[in-house]
């Protein structure tokens, strides 16, 4: 939601009565970089970009580098053209993880009711412990207070009647600031905005709405929904006029892990030879596996994103007939999705594969293959045989470190567009 | 070229020889159908992708011979919404001119001379009733693999043994196998042939409603092709290449627990207790004396069960399906009863259909499912 530059207008006090507001959105501020300056004080004040080589893009910026007009997915290169003495620091996701646990954890003291949506994104409904800890906006103040102080980074929360309020309440009191949007303050203050700032309207709806001479969200709550719905279709037009009136009804899910996990990688230089693209595509998909057997978990649907050297991004998903954690399932289907996708003729800039619909494994019913009954008791996992072979990559890498150990390729005469081969009297 | 045709025959023809035309073909002319009118009053109609070919022929009156490659999905929809009048079709330097009634049509034509060679049809090997067929591949193709990380699996193996043909198919998770009789070419012949699930169904559907089908089939001598006539209609398709699995091993020898049950009433009630399984989670089903208890859904999640009548010969036993799975393989049955085989709750599961509540099975069809298994 960068792309909403807050006004004037929206920044002002909203009021002070935070009864009615129950809902906080905690967004950490810069989260990468700032982890990389609380533990690089020297840096503080600079610019600094969490980021790759030349070709990668802008993971996380600063503040200070934010104000050279860099900001995150833009490529590194021109954020280096943008902010030539920005300071550059390689991601360290593993950090970044355990500070994110660790915060969490911070949100966890508050109440039970934590929806985690992404590394360094959190709802919370205070409502019941607000006997315990006192007001809303305390409650905020009192997370952002030790936030700081355990962690030496900083977030932004937003304090509101629903979910989706307090994430826009979260962004206009970035950084490093509380917004409070009282329930009897949620249609003025949304009434502020242009159009763009609601969940869901991207450059498409944003041109289907400015057709019918809606820009604003006071327009949009101000139309009849038929009209919003013929410019944009029956359920989002229904659901944007509900928005504009700022109903929301989703309750905060506490619970919610992770909604998919996946890497993905830009190449040194344009590649047009597919052969390579499908061996970075085998490595991405191994480190998937390793990072959903790390974590007790199974996907059921594989995704693969291709983006060619125009910077077009493409996209293809497949749900598999039984959930996965076996990197070598996910790379068979990955190739077979990454072969469907209409290059036009372009070279890939960068590929990445991703699992989705995650479940704990342990609760996921399995569906087995003849062969795995074949083997009698031990296949105990999906995938068998691989499945074993790559928890023992795990084990090997846990020992002796992540590069110690791969997925490797053996050479095959190419025959016909795949290479799978089924050994006779078997079935996978 | 310069001809006339009856709209309803044209639609007809064109759409049966278009409808395997890929929507992104390797090279522009291989989305064309090929038109050749023969003076003798015979339009004879071809497309190809490499891979599969169909030719049709239909009668028409032919004032000047020709051929000409138009894009077959766009001649298809034409002719499909055409007036029900006589449509004429003449070739204009490099366009072709549709007009029916009071409609006109311009199409652009694509090089005649590029367009590949189709394959010519192999021996005749043998005649099929085309309802048995289209019946039995319907039966056998649910059970075979969609996904082409695994090409082998998306085939149908057809094993000929004289008068006797046996259909296989598998995806890993279920298999299915089906006999039947055919008529061949010569009494002695035995041999075996992988033919693409999707290929082999189209066929079935678009052959089925004909009293014949004839099936030809030319392997080790170059190009494994088989091919089905019906009609006036001509496929020819690949074999798939690849040493097929031996699958028949799978069926279970001893089945000490059978149960049957009303083939439509366990449709229904398993058609109504899936609606609380998300997809891919299980159904269960717990066999006991007189009945058959189905249920799904458990903990915080949505329920629901529901207890029909079964005849338990052996122990109480309990599997758990995957909703899909059990409903294709209950759907392909044709009998009023189905009968279950068992040996143990985490083994195969092998489906038959009974005519009686009492009596044998017929064993021309089954179908074996793997049970989903439950983490601990």
């Amino acid at each position: 939601m960068s792309r909403v530059r807050p006004g004037v207008e929206v920044r002002r006090d909203w009021g002070s009565d935070d009864t009615g507001a129950s809902i906080l959105h905690v967004d950490m501020d810069a989260f990468f970089a700032s982890v990389e300056i609380a533990r690089r004080p020297h840096l503080r004040g600079r610019p600094v970009v969490v980021g790759g080589k030349e070709r990668s893009v802008v993971l996380a910026a600063t503040y200070e580098a934010r104000a050279f007009g860099v900001h995150s997915a833009m490529p590194m290169a021109r954020a280096l053209r943008l902010c030539p003495h920005a300071v550059v620091i390689p991601p360290d996701h593993r950090t970044y993880r355990e500070v994110s646990r660790q915060v969490m954890a911070v949100l966890a003291e508050v109440t039970p009711l934590v929806e985690q949506i992404s590394v360094d994104e959190a709802f919370l409904d205070v409502a019941g412990a607000r006997r315990r800890l006192g007001p809303s906006s305390h409650i905020a103040e009192r997370i952002r207070t030790q936030v700081r102080e355990r962690h030496g980074i900083t977030c932004s929360v937003g304090v509101a009647a629903n979910k989706f309020v307090a994430k826009l309440a979260s962004t206009f009191a970035k950084p490093d600031g509380l917004l409070l949007v009282p329930r009897e303050a949620t249609v003025p203050f949304l009434r502020t905005l242009p159009v763009e700032s609601l969940w869901g309207v991207g450059e498409q709806t944003r041109a289907a709405l400015a057709r019918w001479g809606i820009t604003t969200v006071a327009e949009l709550a101000d139309s009849d929904v038929a009209l919003v719905q013929r410019a944009v279709g029956a359920a989002a037009g229904a659901h944007l006029h509900d928005l504009a009136w700022g109903r929301d009804p989703r309750p905060v899910r506490p619970g919610r892990t992770e909604k998919s996990i996946g890497a993905e990688s830009t190449f040194g230089r344009d590649q047009r030879d597919m052969d390579v693209v499908e061996a970075r595509l085998r490595e991405l998909a191994d480190e998937c596996g390793a990072r959903l057997r790390k974590q007790g978990l199974v996907a059921r649907t594989v995704s693969v994103k291709v983006r060619t050297s125009d910077f077009r991004t493409l996209t293809r998903s497949r749900t598999l007939t039984s959930p996965t954690d076996v990197g070598r399932e996910m790379f068979l289907v990955g190739r077979e999705l990454l072969a469907a996708v209409d290059l036009r003729g372009l070279a890939v800039r960068l590929v990445g594969i991703r699992g989705e619909g995650l479940s704990s494994a342990a609760a996921t019913p399995v569906q087995p293959t003849f062969d795995e009954l074949a083997l009698g008791g031990q296949a105990e996992a999906p995938g068998s045989v691989r499945a074993a072979a790559e928890q023992a990559m795990d084990e090997v890498r846990e020992r002796f470190g992540s590069a110690a150990i791969a997925a490797g390729v053996i050479p095959e005469r190419r025959q016909g567009p795949s290479t799978t081969h089924l050994a006779s009297g078997q079935l996978s | 070229m310069k001809f006339r045709v009856e709209r309803d025959v044209l639609a007809d023809a064109v759409t049966w020889t278009a409808r395997s035309l890929p929507t992104r073909p390797p090279a522009p002319v291989l989305a064309g159908v090929r038109i050749e009118a023969d003076p003798q009053g015979v339009l004879h109609l071809a497309s190809f992708d490499y891979e599969v070919s169909a030719r049709s022929q239909i009668p028409a009156d032919v004032s000047e011979g020709g051929t000409v490659l138009v894009s077959g999905k766009l001649l298809a929809e034409i002719s499909r919404s055409l007036p029900d009048k006589p449509v004429d079709v003449e070739l204009d330097g490099t366009k072709v001119q549709v007009s029916c009634g009071a409609s006109r049509f311009t199409l652009l034509t694509m090089p005649v001379e590029e367009y590949p060679t189709l394959p010519a049809m192999p021996e005749t090997v043998g005649v099929f009733d085309g309802e048995e067929l289209a019946h039995a591949v319907a039966q056998v193709t649910v059970a075979a693999s969609r996904d082409d990380t695994l090409p082998l699996l998306t085939a149908v193996r057809v094993e000929i043994e004289g008068e006797k043909v046996t259909l296989l198919a598998t995806d890993r998770y279920r298999l299915a196998l089906r006999e039947l009789d055919w008529r061949p070419a010569s009494p002695d012949i035995s041999t075996a042939a992988l033919v693409r699930a999707k290929t082999l169904s189209d066929v079935a559907k678009s052959l089925g409603s004909t009293p014949e089908v004839t099936v030809a089939l030319s392997t080790g001598s170059g190009v494994d092709l088989v091919g089905f006539e019906s009609g006036g209609r001509v496929t020819t398709s690949l074999l798939v290449d690849g040493d097929y699995p031996a699958v028949r091993r799978l069926f279970p020898d001893e089945t000490p627990i059978h149960a049957v049950v009303d083939t439509q009433a366990l449709i229904d009630a398993a058609k109504r207790v899936a609606l609380v399984a998300e997809r891919n989670t299980a159904i269960r089903l717990a066999f006991s004396e007189g009945q058959v208890v189905l249920a799904a859904g458990q903990g915080d999640d949505a329920q629901a069960s529901e207890s029909i009548e079964a005849r338990l010969e052996g122990e109480d036993i309990m599997v758990a399906f995957n909703p899909h799975f059990l409903l294709d393989g209950l759907g392909a049955l044709d009998t009023p009863f189905v009968r279950f085989s068992f040996t143990h709750p985490n083994k195969p599961v092998e489906f038959t259909g009974q005519k009686d509540l009492e009596g044998d099975d017929d064993r021309s069809y089954r179908y074996l499912l793997v049970p989903i298994r439950f983490a601990a």
